[in-house]
């Protein structure tokens, strides 16, 4: 074998702390090394025409480029080397950069490790085969999981482009938090005026199945080709008969059932549409709080029903489909602020998170869109804004900024003015954070035009005095103490991740992060692909962010899978298991630890062998660890060629 | 070649591409100063690892050998990392029958976003074992260890 072996400079990134040069030189040592150099950038276009060149002049058969970590160029370079004329799989990386240059100074340490790195990839190299991919055929449907404005856009997106789309959204209704909204910053624009014709969209579209009150049950499958299973929960009301009429509503003796949709703002009915202008505008039974379920009497609504919808004996309904790519939009609710006990801690009635807030200010909301206090329902006259509630605050492990708060609680501040011309907003703030198009100003015009009274600081205390509430804080710029006396306190609650999101990433096979936000396939370069194959994402599940930018990242989500999806083939990675057959002895062991069934029994001139589906294996390498008799391999990561590598770094 | 003389030891990682192999580059990207003892071998999922591994690995000269996955439910593979457990979990408990002192073989799960978890499991491991020195053998491991030689 002829390997040229390529040190990547990466400008100062790596040569600030390691002599390339001297690398270059002890890998020229190595055993079937035949050229080894440095290189400025290895990936610009002169880097890999410069690895072309090398290629050809030294006909080389292999390459192995030390630089950042493969998970970042590893495709770069292999395409690179196919342009030589080289198979894709006759490359290894050194990460020398996240692995070595970037985590520590000592140049001595440094140079000496990164020369080891790239004796190991040598090591490697030497054993590696030209792999070629298969290609097989793919299922062109998308699944979006999750409702919200994200989901729709990426659902509508790919449904105008003539993809078929499956919708699961485990409320009754699409909408998402959008869907609660009364106005939207910057322009204060009413919400559901702008969602509401895209979620009728979303009902309308030849090409949508909306499966709604329903959820991702489990998941298997790969890119191109995943199997899923949806549960539609029993709503038990018969959709297919509901006519959403509202009757059974008007009717429910249940008055005091919790109102979900309203963010507990009044209460509402057992039988529930969530708003007038829900899609699918369906009715369903919430079981706690049913007569029929609680007590086994009632049966009103099925009695008033003009179209004998209802159904006490309804079950969960499993749905069972293929799709080729899957969006998961699953948004984020609020953290649960009572741990805050300076606040109340839920004790005090009109103290109320900034969604209840939006219900308030909504004129389809349970108090048609007149501020009430919940305690005695007067209207308010001086109003109290507390931003970063459970936001950017490490004691309670949440560090992180929710992103949307400062701007609504803005916006909030300008509609408490619009509907009540005599009230006195103020809002205690740690910073403001208005870096969108047109929101600075915005906040701006808070101030000056509606004359909300910013205070920089955070508050210590909230509570009861008489009708009113004490809300008492820190002025850090005045450097005083200040005390207003409230008749309603909104609390910006900070936002997590949607409950159960780590959930359904472990069946999406994703990750997330230590908050449950789903993890990006690369910070900058891959916003809406995940590390799994055919699996993307959109809005605030991947990272808090507001309605603008949700949009576009279900667009973006959108974009991708329809790339994947608008091909007829795929090509499988050529990186997964193949059976000696000689040396199978037929045990089965491999058949049982697959994770994704890719092994089969076949038989082999009356013999028991293990076969791999080459489509269906993943490449995990479970089989190979399992099988007693090594004679089931993962390509690319064979027990010789990792075992090579550990050779390279023994003394013995 | 080797590590460097009175600085360094051999230390071995073996980890999964998708998490810990990405949680070791999160913590370079942050610049998450680490000690340079270390060597990784990226290897698709923990579940790939074959315990004899981490024993050819140790046998040959390693002083430390340090195992990182996905977490318990979260692996790119479905349950490649349960596996990994129950076999790794055996290998520690097997180790000191060889006359390996098992602290020179740890195991543990870091996420690709965990770049600082990272730079604190590498720092703790890299302390262990130079708190432990570099390996000896006992008369078994020596045998084991010819044996090893012989079958390359
Ligand atoms: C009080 C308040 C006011 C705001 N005001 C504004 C504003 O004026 N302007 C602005 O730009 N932004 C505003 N925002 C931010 C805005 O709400 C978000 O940007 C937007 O809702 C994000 O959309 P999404 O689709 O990603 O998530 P969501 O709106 O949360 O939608 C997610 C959907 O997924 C569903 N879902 C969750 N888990 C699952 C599952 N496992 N299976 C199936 N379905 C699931 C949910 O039920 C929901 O329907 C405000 C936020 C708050 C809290
Ligand atoms: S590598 Fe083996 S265990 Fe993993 S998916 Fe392929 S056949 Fe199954
Ligand atoms: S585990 Fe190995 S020997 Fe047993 S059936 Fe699978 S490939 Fe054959």
């Amino acid at each position: 074998m002829r390997i040229g072996v390529f040190i990547c400079h990466c400008g100062s990134n790596i040569a600030g702390t390691v002599d390339c040069a001297s690398v270059a030189s002890v890998a020229s040592t190595y055993p079937d090394v035949a050229y080894a150099t440095d290189i400025m950038y290895a990936c610009a276009e002169p880097g890999q025409d410069a690895i072309i060149a090398a290629i050809k002049e030294h006909r080389l058969t292999g390459v192995v480029v030390a630089s950042c970590t493969p998970r970042m160029h590893e495709p770069t370079f292999r395409k690179t080397v196919e342009r030589a004329g080289l198979n894709r799989y006759m490359f290894e990386m050194a990460n020398i950069r996240e692995h070595v240059s970037w985590i520590g100074k000592d140049m001595e340490a440094n140079t000496n490790k990164a020369s080891e790195l790239v004796r190991m990839a040598v090591s490697k190299l030497r054993l590696n085969r030209e792999l070629k991919p298969k290609s097989f055929p793919v299922t062109k449907r998308l699944l979006v999981v999750g409702g919200g404005v994200a989901g729709i856009q990426a659902a509508l997106d790919a449904a105008d482009a003539g993809l078929e789309v499956l919708m699961v959204e485990k409320q009754p209704t699409i909408g998402g938090k959008m869907a609660k909204l009364d106005k939207t910053f910057p322009t204060v624009d009413c919400s559901s005026c702008i969602l509401g014709p895209r979620m009728v969209d979303v009902a309308q579209h030849p090409n949508i199945t909306l499966y709604a009150y329903s959820e991702v049950e489990s998941i298997s499958g790969y890119v191109g080709n995943f199997d899923v299973k949806i549960r539609k929960k029993a709503a038990y009301v018969d959709w297919s008969k509901c006519t959403g009429c509202g009757l059974c509503t008007e009717k429910c003796p249940s008055k005091k059932s919790y109102d979900r949709f309203n963010e507990g703002v009044g209460p509402t009915t057992a039988i529930i549409i969530p708003f007038p202008q829900a899609i699918p505008k369906k009715a369903s039974i919430e079981r706690e709080y049913c007569r029929q379920f609680n007590t086994g009497k009632c049966g009103v609504c099925a009695k008033v029903c003009p179209t004998g919808a209802i159904n006490y004996e309804m079950q969960d309904e499993f749905i069972d489909a293929k799709v080729g790519g899957i969006v998961a939009a699953t948004g984020y609710d609020l953290m649960d602020w009572t741990v805050y006990q300076e606040y109340g801690g839920g004790r005090y009635p009109d103290v109320v998170t900034s969604l209840q807030y939006e219900r308030m200010l909504s004129a389809s909301g349970p108090t048609g869109g007149h501020i009430k206090r919940p305690s005695d329902g007067e209207e308010p006259k001086d109003v109290v804004f507390i931003q970063c509630v459970g936001s950017r605050d490490v004691s309670i492990g949440r560090p992180y900024c929710s992103g949307f708060c400062c701007m609504y609680t803005a916006k909030q501040a300008i509609l408490t003015k619009d509907h009540i011309p005599d009230s006195h907003s103020y809002v205690f703030y740690m910073d403001i954070r208005s870096p969108g198009k047109g929101y600075d100003e915005f906040t701006r015009r808070v101030q000056e035009e509606y004359q909300a009274r910013y205070i920089r600081g955070r508050v210590s205390m909230v509570y009861p005095k008489g009708k009113k509430l004490i809300v008492r804080g820190a002025d850090t710029l005045m450097g005083t103490q200040v005390e207003v006396e409230a008749d309603l306190v909104v609390l910006a609650v900070g936002a997590e991740a949607a409950k159960g999101a780590p959930h359904l990433a472990e069946k999406l096979r994703i990750s997330y992060d230590s908050y449950g936000f789903f993890m990006e396939g690369h910070p900058k370069l891959r916003p809406v692909e995940t590390n799994t194959a055919g699996v993307f994402l959109a809005g605030a599940c991947q990272g808090l962010k507001d309605i603008p930018s949700s949009v576009a990242q279900g667009s973006a989500a959108a974009a991708k899978a329809l790339a994947l999806l608008s091909r007829d083939m795929l090509d499988s990675d050529p990186q997964i298991a193949a059976v000696n057959v000689n040396r199978c002895v037929g045990c089965r062991k491999c058949i049982e630890v697959c994770p994704f069934k890719a092994i089969q029994e076949i038989d082999l001139r009356g013999q028991p062998k293990a076969e791999v589906i080459e489509t269906v294996c993943q490449g995990c390498g479970l089989c190979n660890a399992t099988c007693p008799q090594g004679a089931i391999q993962l390509s690319h990561f064979t027990d010789n060629q990792l075992l090579a590598e550990v050779e390279a770094l023994c003394r013995f | 070649m080797s590590v460097l003389k009175e600085k360094e030891l051999r230390v071995i990682g073996f980890l999964c591409n998708w998490c810990s192999y990405g949680g070791a580059d999160t913590a370079g990207v942050g610049r998450f100063a680490q000690p340079t003892d270390l060597r990784i071998v990226r290897v698709p999922c923990s579940g790939r690892i074959n315990p004899l591994f981490v024993l050819k690995a140790l046998l040959g000269g390693a002083d430390g050998v340090l195992v990182s996955g996905c977490h318990p439910r979260d692996c790119h593979y479905a349950e490649g990392n349960f596996y990994a457990r129950r076999r790794l979990e055996v290998l520690k408990g097997f180790l000191p029958v060889l006359g390996i002192d098992p602290r020179r073989f740890e195991y543990t799960w870091v996420s690709a976003s965990e770049g600082q978890r990272w730079q604190h499991v590498v720092t703790t491991f890299t302390a262990n074992i130079h708190a432990l020195g570099p390996a000896s053998f006992s008369p078994e491991a020596r045998e084991l260890q010819i044996l090893n030689a012989a079958a390359r």
